[in-house]
């Protein structure tokens, strides 16, 4: 016996102070309510999509239109009427219809771009796990290939060799990020092949892709999608990063990235150029930073007590609690 | 059953000074489901030259009581009352300036496992060097000499060339030799040892005990013996504080207590051991499983397994009483106990 | 030593000269350098001795194997737009780059290390919230737009930072490299962290206090060790995005380096310098590489052997 108590075991679950949830869909969701953070962070999430997506419908037009006389006015008014109220940029274009419309254009391509390296990341990932041996070197050497090689070369040569449109900078993005779920698939699916579950699977006659489909997947999947929530991040940055270096995507396209690096020349008459798009992709990465943390607790089974704990308890606990062991007084 | 320590010494010996006076030490632990009492009003003396045992299960809070007395709980254990007196000072309340200064020179632990115990990245030179540069204010130089001398001591062969060497470069036997050596390398007043045979082979441990004997002779220590084993307890302590949910429920010399147990679960743990001369007969067992902490019974902690359970074990607590001299225990019908 | 040494050079010269190839015939797909450095009226004469004089109307296997007989001569090309030779032109920049990333490295280190102990030394307290911030902020902030507001709000509005280049001292560093720290400090931090908060409950960090030892001893001489190895592959990983070139960073603040010579190369398809940019930071990586896996050893007697061995 060792002295290190751990409330995830032994202590916390057979009280029955918790009643065991009647379905899994309802239970998340009532987690997620017990999360303030996460919450804020989904609505906030949700919102942003609902206003690129619905917004761009309606101001879709907007986003381009051209009118000197009410050019480079300063945020914060509505003298202008509310179109204006995050200001104009220098050719008279309405802030507020090309956030959404350059929103929409991020969303556009870091959703599909995580979904495609997603679903084939882990597709060969579990494939190469499960079977070892040869599938498995060449999947991860092709990985170490895509990893060293400098993605921006490759937007480029995209951007050159075909048109530069949104859908190449999703392929390429999508390229460059398989590596990462291949990995991650790779390395569960390749220590749970080795479980004896599988072996039982395995004694019965059942084929290969029937036990990666039913004892892999539903157990790898919660590590991926935290990766995926992640990399959703990672994947914006990318894209802004290659608007704002010209090689993303093009004007007369718009996006947050675009937008920041369009208003750069403008930084000492009109700062809200720049501003407003960069704090969009922060406020955006955020909240989807703070779900993937909760995400991985909540997939986590013996993780996921924490969130079960009151919120007055949890924070005297947090007061107290000094990691190293403490003096005792 | 005999105890070999006893037949050597134990009964002739002189009592020495108490050293270490545990009264009513009570452990909380918290939980996201609520406070716990891990460790219930236990308490018992340990004198210089004696080996006192803690026997018990996994989970009857022996270890904890002992990582209390040293002061390494975890940031979610209370202390919630009671005294652990070293020397007549108590513990408890001691300035963590004080109680640094007694941690190595007055007070000292053997951990169960010495693979982890033991930092993988320092020579065990270094480690064997740091209580003395730490209390007494050694060079480097000197420590060292001081290290060599403790291999020496615990029967490290060749420690001139071994103690440069790193943890993971010795057998489990010798690790465990090395925490002893630290443990005792400032001749600590009172001595736990924690599990310190668990992870042992049984002549490696043989060995290890014998250190352990020879060292607090030498030493004039109090070791308090952490165990679940009843033969180790039987071999090597003087007195024995059987524990079970947090409470004492029997304590008193070993032979007394191993002989005429006056609690029915330190009866039931002593027929639990294969004898020889009864082979062919049924062993017996101790029905059902200890309560979990969060359920621990307000009236008599052993109720729910007891053969002897009447009406009064549910509804009063027995008190820890005197049933012979020096020998106590925790039960309503102890009389009725025996063998 | 040596075997480990030449092991490593072995399985790292074949995923370079993938790379060195994929980078050159990537490279050419991307079109003709001709028409971006002949006037518009050029003649097709014009164009044709231009190509040939640069070897571009052969077929892009001759040229590169025209290109790899050259590296062991240390030939390694011409640039088009200046005329001086690739090498040099990487050469020159490459410095600038490196002390960046060292100033960067340097800095993230060392604030990481102190807020990571402390803020797993103390759950909750000012550093761990500083820690958490940080590391919340490290992968949600794009750097461009980080540098942007720097500019903006000490360049143009304070009026105290320059806004680019080289030429202020150390003032001119200032930007550049705390808009490089942003991302190494958050994600050390709590790299530092998680390995300072499981080496604190190491049972070898309750021995030590067993022995009487001072928090600080404990966290400085007996978990901090410990915690090193994560740490020091995280930081690896950094160093190595760093010197890859922050193309970002250098563009924006005009910064002579390695990733800005290498953008401006792709666009102005100057191959020959844009390969030397590839094969110097490659090179270098693999410096690193080993530099770390020294670093390793260093810190563990079970490393040490195992690269004995």
């Amino acid at each position: 016996m060792t002295t290190m108590i751990d409330p995830t075991d032994g202590v916390a679950p057979e009280t029955g102070a918790t009643p065991p949830p009647r379905s899994g869909r309802l239970s998340m969701w009532r987690l997620l309510l017990r999360d303030r953070m996460a919450t804020v962070a989904l609505v906030v999430l949700v919102l942003i999509v609902l206003s690129t997506v619905g917004g761009s419908l309606i101001l879709g037009d907007k986003s381009n239109d051209q009118d000197l006389a009410r050019g480079a006015i300063a945020p914060f008014s509505l003298d202008h009427g509310w179109l204006y109220v995050l200001g104009s940029d220098k050719l008279g274009r309405s802030m507020i219809a090309r956030m959404v419309v350059g929103g929409r254009t991020t969303l556009a391509v870091a959703v599909p771009a995580v979904l495609i390296s997603l679903v084939i990341g882990s597709l060969i990932g579990m494939w190469a796990g499960y079977h070892r041996g040869w599938r498995e070197t060449v999947a991860m050497r092709v990985a170490d290939v895509i990893m060293s090689f400098p993605s921006l070369l490759m937007a480029v040569v995209v951007l050159y060799v075909f048109s530069p449109s949104a859908s190449m900078i999703v392929v390429v993005l999508a390229i460059t990020r398989i590596p990462i779920y291949l990995r991650t698939a790779r390395a569960e699916s390749a220590e749970l092949q080795s479980r004896t579950f599988v072996d039982a699977a395995r004694t019965f006659g059942t084929r290969p892709t029937a036990i990666i489909r039913r004892h892999v997947f539903p157990i790898v999947l919660p590590t991926l999608l935290t990766v995926a929530t992640l990399d959703f991040c990672y994947v914006m940055l990318a894209e802004s990063s290659l608007s704002f270096l010209g090689i993303g995507i093009q004007p007369p396209g718009v996006s947050w990235g675009l937008m920041v690096s369009q208003g750069r020349q403008y930084l000492q008459t009109a700062w809200w150029l720049s501003f407003f798009p960069g704090l969009a992709i922060v406020v955006t990465a955020v909240c989807s930073t703070l779900l993937a943390s909760w995400v991985r607790i909540a997939t986590d089974p013996s993780q996921r007590w924490r969130l079960t704990v009151p919120r007055k308890a949890a924070a005297r606990r947090r007061r107290q609690a000094p990691i190293v062991e403490g003096e005792v007084s | 059953m005999t105890a070999t320590s006893l037949d050597l010494d134990g009964a002739t010996r002189p009592r020495g000074d108490v050293a270490l006076d545990v009264e009513n030490l009570s452990v909380d632990i918290r939980t996201p489901f609520g406070t716990v009492r891990a460790v219930d009003s236990v308490s018992f003396t340990a004198r210089r030259g004696e080996t006192v045992a803690l026997l018990g299960e996994s989970g009857c809070g022996k270890s904890l009581t002992a990582t209390s007395i040293v002061g390494l709980v975890d940031p979610v254990v209370d202390i919630a009352d009671g005294a652990i007196r070293l020397d007549g000072e108590d513990l408890i309340g001691m300035s963590p300036k004080r109680r640094r200064a007694a941690a190595g020179p007055e007070l000292a632990i053997v951990f169960q496992d010495a693979l982890t115990a033991l930092n993988p990245v320092y020579t065990v030179g270094t480690q064997l060097a740091e209580p003395f540069r730490i209390h007494r204010g050694l060079s480097r130089k000197e420590a060292r000499a001081e290290a060599i001398r403790l291999m020496e001591r615990v029967g490290i062969p060749e420690p001139e060339s071994r103690v440069d060497s790193y943890p993971h470069q010795f057998s489990g036997g010798m690790r465990q030799r090395l925490l002893i050596a630290i443990a005792v390398a400032l001749s600590p007043a009172v001595l736990l040892a924690d599990e310190p045979t668990t992870a042992l082979d049984v002549t490696v441990q043989a060995q290890i005990m014998k250190l352990l004997r020879d060292l607090r002779e030498e030493r004039d220590m109090a070791v308090v013996l952490i165990t679940h084993d009843l033969a180790l307890v039987a071999e090597q302590a003087d007195r024995v504080v059987v524990m079970y949910a947090g409470n004492v429920v029997e304590s008193g010399p070993v032979d007394a207590v191993f002989s005429t147990p006056k609690h029915p679960y330190t009866k039931g743990l002593l027929e639990s051991v294969p004898v020889a001369a009864e082979r062919g007969a049924d062993l017996k067992s101790i029905g059902g499983a200890p309560p979990e902490l969060s359920a621990i019974p307000s009236a008599c902690v052993y109720q729910d397994r007891c053969p002897l359970v009447r009406d009064i074990c549910r509804t009063d607590r027995p008190p820890l009483r005197e049933v012979a001299e020096d020998h106590a225990a925790a039960c309503h019908f102890s009389e009725e106990v025996s063998r | 030593m040596l075997y480990f040494l030449r092991r490593r050079s072995l399985t790292s010269l074949l995923p370079l000269l993938f790379v060195l190839v994929g980078v050159f015939v990537l490279a050419r797909l991307t079109g003709d350098p001709t028409s971006l450095y002949l006037p518009e009226s050029a003649t097709a004469e014009q164009r044709r001795a231009f190509a040939a004089s640069h070897g571009f109307d052969d077929p892009v296997w001759k040229q590169l194997l025209h290109y790899l007989q050259g590296i062991p001569h240390l030939d390694f090309g011409t640039s088009l737009r200046t005329g001086q030779t690739a090498a040099s032109m990487a050469l020159r920049a490459f410095p600038n780059t490196l002390q960046l990333a060292f100033a960067t490295m340097l800095i993230s280190v060392v604030v990481a290390v102190v807020l990571g102990s402390w803020a797993a030394y103390r759950p909750n307290s000012l550093a761990d919230r500083i820690s958490s911030l940080l590391s919340m902020t490290a992968g949600s902030v794009p750097d461009f737009w980080f540098a942007i507001m720097g500019v903006w709000i000490f360049a143009v509005i304070l009026g105290v930072l320059p806004t680019s280049g080289t030429d202020n001292g150390l003032l001119s560093w200032v930007l550049p490299v705390v808009t490089l720290c942003v991302r190494p400090i958050g994600v050390l931090t709590q790299v530092v962290r998680g390995a300072m908060v499981s080496a604190l409950s190491a049972p070898y960090v309750r021995l030590a206090r067993s022995k009487g030892a001072t928090d600080v001893r404990l966290v400085t001489h007996h978990a901090l060790r410990n915690a090193a190895a994560p740490a020091l592959t995280v930081a690896g990983d950094l160093a190595v995005g760093l010197i890859n070139g922050a193309v970002v960073v250098e563009t924006i603040f005009g910064w002579p380096g390695i990733g800005k010579l290498m953008i401006d190369s792709i666009l102005q398809r100057d191959f020959a310098v844009l390969q030397a940019c590839v094969l110097l930071t490659a090179l270098s990586i693999f410096v690193l590489n080993i530099l770390i896996d020294l670093g390793y050893a260093l810190l563990d007697a079970r490393v040490r052997e195992t690269v004995k061995a």
